[in-house]
């Protein structure tokens, strides 16, 4: 878990918690990059349509913001996967930029995954995944929401120590 | 809208979304809760994003998440497709309409 340090933002991570923030990062930049397609949720999810009702209204504003919206999440992904340590666990030290980029990256990294999970209002974390635990321990349910789980803490704990 | 004379008294300090004439503001930006943000998240983009006290920054989180959308600004056409375009790159779900 983050906290600070003089002007950075620090966190010991195990070798576990490199290996899940660079999947998930990596993802993220594969969804952006590879077959882009708004009708896919999760995108439908990061690039809303801004008129709900006046889709050649939505078109427009694509046409002049997208590439902007796309290139900076492919950064602050990026910014996450530069930060991490290269195989093994280790401590990650952000700047206020890298901190930043970072808070946005695990945002859009629990977008993707709370659309991907159905995570609805009012969906209990813990008891969807005793739920998922008891119909099959090994499933990747268990471990997408646990991941899930794990990014919310990490991005609390980040923005706490942001505005601390 | 229209005929109401604008009041003859010094600007007072207030964000620059409110700095454009009323004639110019009929468009609104939209925020919409949403099961995934973080509330102290949202809180941190309104403040970071408008400017906003923190106090109203909460106002307005507990706005979107108890009654499910609330606006976050209002202005011309242009200026909430700049707040929503900015709002969508810190993940908030964003919509404008006319107000």
């Amino acid at each position: 878990m983050f906290r600070r340090r003089g002007e950075r933002y620090v966190a010991t991570l195990a070798v576990d918690e490199v290996r899940v923030l660079r999947k998930v990062a990596s993802e993220v930049v594969g969804l952006l990059t590879e077959g882009f397609d708004h009708t896919d949720p999760v995108v439908g999810r990061l690039f809303p349509e801004v008129y709900p009702d006046d889709s050649a209204g939505t078109a427009e504003f694509r046409k002049y913001t997208e590439g902007d919206l796309k290139t900076g999440k492919i950064d602050q992904a990026g910014a996450v996967l530069a930060a991490l340590p290269d195989s093994a666990g280790g401590e990650v030290q952000l700047d206020a930029e890298a901190a930043e980029a970072w808070l946005r990256a695990l945002n859009d990294a629990r977008l993707a995954m709370g659309v991907r999970l159905e995570i609805k209002d009012g969906t209990d974390l813990g008891a969807e995944l005793d739920e998922a635990v008891a119909a099959d321990p090994s499933s990747s349910r268990v471990f997408q929401l646990s991941v899930y789980a794990y990014l919310g803490y990490l991005q609390e704990s980040l923005l706490n120590a942001m505005i601390d | 809208m229209g005929g109401m004379a604008a009041p003859q008294v010094a600007p007072v300090e207030t964000p620059d979304t409110e700095e454009v004439p009323v004639s110019d503001r009929p468009w609104v930006t939209i925020v919409w809760d949403d099961p995934v943000n973080l509330m102290s998240y949202v809180t941190w983009v309104f403040q970071k994003l408008f400017g906003y006290s923190r106090e109203r920054a909460e106002k307005l989180m507990l706005d979107v998440h108890h009654k499910g959308r609330a606006v976050v600004s209002s202005g011309a056409r242009e200026r909430m497709e700049h707040d929503a375009a900015q709002l969508h790159a810190y993940g908030l779900w964003a919509t404008v309409e006319r107000s």
